[in-house]
């Protein structure tokens, strides 16, 4: 153990939390799929208690399992419904402007906990460890914004389970989408697929050209960001094979420069891509959009202004 | 070529509307076998990056009991009944405001915000509790508009402000990439040199903001329903 509160015991308490959904559907007998519903949160929860103890393997095959159940239309949501819009308008009269006290204490227990977790030892051991900090504190941040909300509301201790539960199973089989595009793209990594697109933009691009060199290395970090869904995955192969024999080395461009719009630009491709689902998918699912893609065409016109003025500016900054 | 075999694949299955967990699962395993691992092996490998990514599910899991319990208690109604006060607040400017603040925070390296944390429970209520008041009782097109320019106010503040901050991993990754090919290439200048595009993305959201403004009067019309859930 190198720190009081490794990042892996947050890992349980969401899977204690995933287990409570499983436990609730099973419970449910008006459930429209209840037990494989049930066994969908089951096997999501032993990804989160048992992730670091079984083998990955297992792992594996709980995941096909979960697609499978998933692509067979065998994972709903609970009919349970909302609590009635007029007891929650008395609710918020009674508890007037106090019902922002927990909502707010989340944020600032998380830049509190993201600054001192990492610097405050405890006989010689950090409370986090520096690389963990942020996410441990994101986690006990909602803990304790949790707590302070079962003492202003008077809750019973049932209701946050049954409320988070319920948003749980609206955004359903969704929300291991993150994870397993993640999990693919550390597969197009693990297969080279990186090498290839850059290696085609190299043979087919004119980047003996200065501009096209930074048209080509942006148009890049966003397409293959598109691809991967991620624009840290993309920066490494694109700046490897496009930014830095073309950019740098053959036209002598600043590569702190290039580095820091580069990856802007890769982020223009995330604005684009269902691929960055955490982003882009459960956002438009958590706010109840019937288009999947709403968000992601909310944010075409974003992606585009920022990707055109940031290649621009790189151009004009890049061989100064 | 053979290995972007899982690129086309994703591209057709989202194309098609198929089952976006078996898109990705099939094309993972598509680019396995054509890369010359074992179906085991890549099953194998799918599970060791689920496990390692677990962090990306973290926030919502824990955050979602807590937000789902002050939302049962009457916490978006109370934003929506704030912003009502506001006579000059409208839809945009609320949205405008979150990315501003957003963009801001997250240069000092202050990691508020977050879709399930912020918009969901207050920018996305507020912005359409300032609609509401401008525009009378909204459509579910308005809404639906409302909602995806919040959202997507969250991520453009997110991203193209956060390596103005130093600390952060975009820039630490960048640094470790140089470092491994053998330039030198100071952490500051690469922060610095991220500012003009982070002006740029508050200008256009900016412009943004006021079409949706436009836009949510264009969409005014006799097709009302309850303004929030």
């Amino acid at each position: 153990m190198n720190a009081w509160i490794p990042l892996e015991a947050l890992y349980v308490v969401a899977g204690l939390v995933l287990l409570g959904v499983a436990g609730s559907v099973a419970r449910d007998a008006a459930h429209p799929t209840r037990w494989t519903s049930a066994l969908f949160w089951l096997l999501f929860a032993a990804t989160f208690l048992l992730g670091k103890v079984v083998p990955p393997a297992v792992i594996g095959y709980c995941l096909v399992a979960m697609v499978a159940l998933a692509a067979f239309g065998r994972v709903g949501k609970s009919t349970a419904p909302e609590r009635p819009k007029p007891e929650r308008e008395a609710s918020a009269a009674r508890l007037g402007n106090r019902i922002f006290l927990p909502a707010a204490l989340l944020p600032l227990l998380v830049v509190v906990f993201a600054f001192t977790l990492d610097r405050i030892h405890l006989a010689g051991l950090p409370l986090a460890t520096v690389k963990e900090a942020t996410l441990v504190g994101l986690g006990l941040a909602s803990l304790g914004a949790l707590a302070a909300a079962i003492r202003l509301t008077g809750a019973r201790a049932a209701e946050p389970g049954a409320e988070g539960g319920r948003l749980l199973q609206s955004v359903g089989w969704a929300l291991i989408l993150p994870q397993l595009l993640a999990a693919l793209g550390g597969i197009f990594a693990k297969a080279g697929v990186g090498e290839v697109v850059s290696g085609l933009a190299a043979q087919y691009l004119p980047t003996h050209l200065p501009f096209v060199a930074v048209l080509a290395y942006c148009l890049a970090m966003a397409l293959f960001t598109m691809a991967m869904g991620n624009a840290f995955a993309a920066f490494a192969v694109i700046t490897g094979g496009i930014g830095l024999p073309f950019i740098v080395q053959q036209h002598g461009g600043n590569p702190a420069i290039m580095a820091a719009l580069g990856m802007l630009a890769g982020y223009c491709g995330t604005l684009c891509t269902p691929m960055a689902a955490n982003f882009n998918l459960v956002p438009a699912i958590l706010l109840e959009l019937e288009d999947r893609h709403a968000v992601i065409k909310a944010q075409l016109p974003y992606a585009l202004t920022i990707f055109l003025g940031n290649a621009l500016l790189m151009w004009l900054l890049v061989y100064r | 070529m053979l290995k972007l075999i899982g690129i086309a694949l994703v591209a057709a299955g989202f194309a098609l509307r198929l089952n976006t967990l078996l898109v990705v699962l099939v094309a993972g395993l598509a680019t396995g076998l054509v890369s010359g691992l074992s179906l085991h092996q890549t099953i194998t490998y799918f599970g060791e990056y689920f496990v390692q990514n677990r962090y990306m599910s973290l926030a919502i899991v824990l955050a979602l009991p807590v937000v789902g319990l002050l939302e049962r208690y009457g916490l978006r109604e109370r934003a929506e009944f704030l912003i009502r006060r506001q006579a000059r607040a409208t839809a945009g400017r609320v949205i405008l405001l979150y990315q501003a603040v957003r963009e801001v925070t997250i240069a000092l390296g202050i990691p508020i915000g977050g879709h399930a944390q912020m918009v969901r429970p207050l920018v996305a209520p507020m912005a359409e509790g300032a609609a509401a008041t401008e525009h009378g009782a909204l459509n579910p097109t308005q809404t639906a508009a409302i909602r995806a320019q919040a959202a997507a106010a969250e991520n453009v503040g997110n991203f193209f402000a956060e390596d103005v901050f130093i600390g952060v991993g975009a820039i630490l990754l960048m640094k470790g990439f140089f470092d491994s090919v053998g330039l030198d290439v100071s952490v500051w200048d690469m922060a610095l040199w991220g500012l003009p595009t982070a002006l740029l993305a508050m200008a256009v959201g900016w412009w943004r903001c006021r079409a949706l403004d436009r836009r949510l009067l264009a969409l005014r019309g006799p097709q009302t329903t309850e303004v929030a859930r």
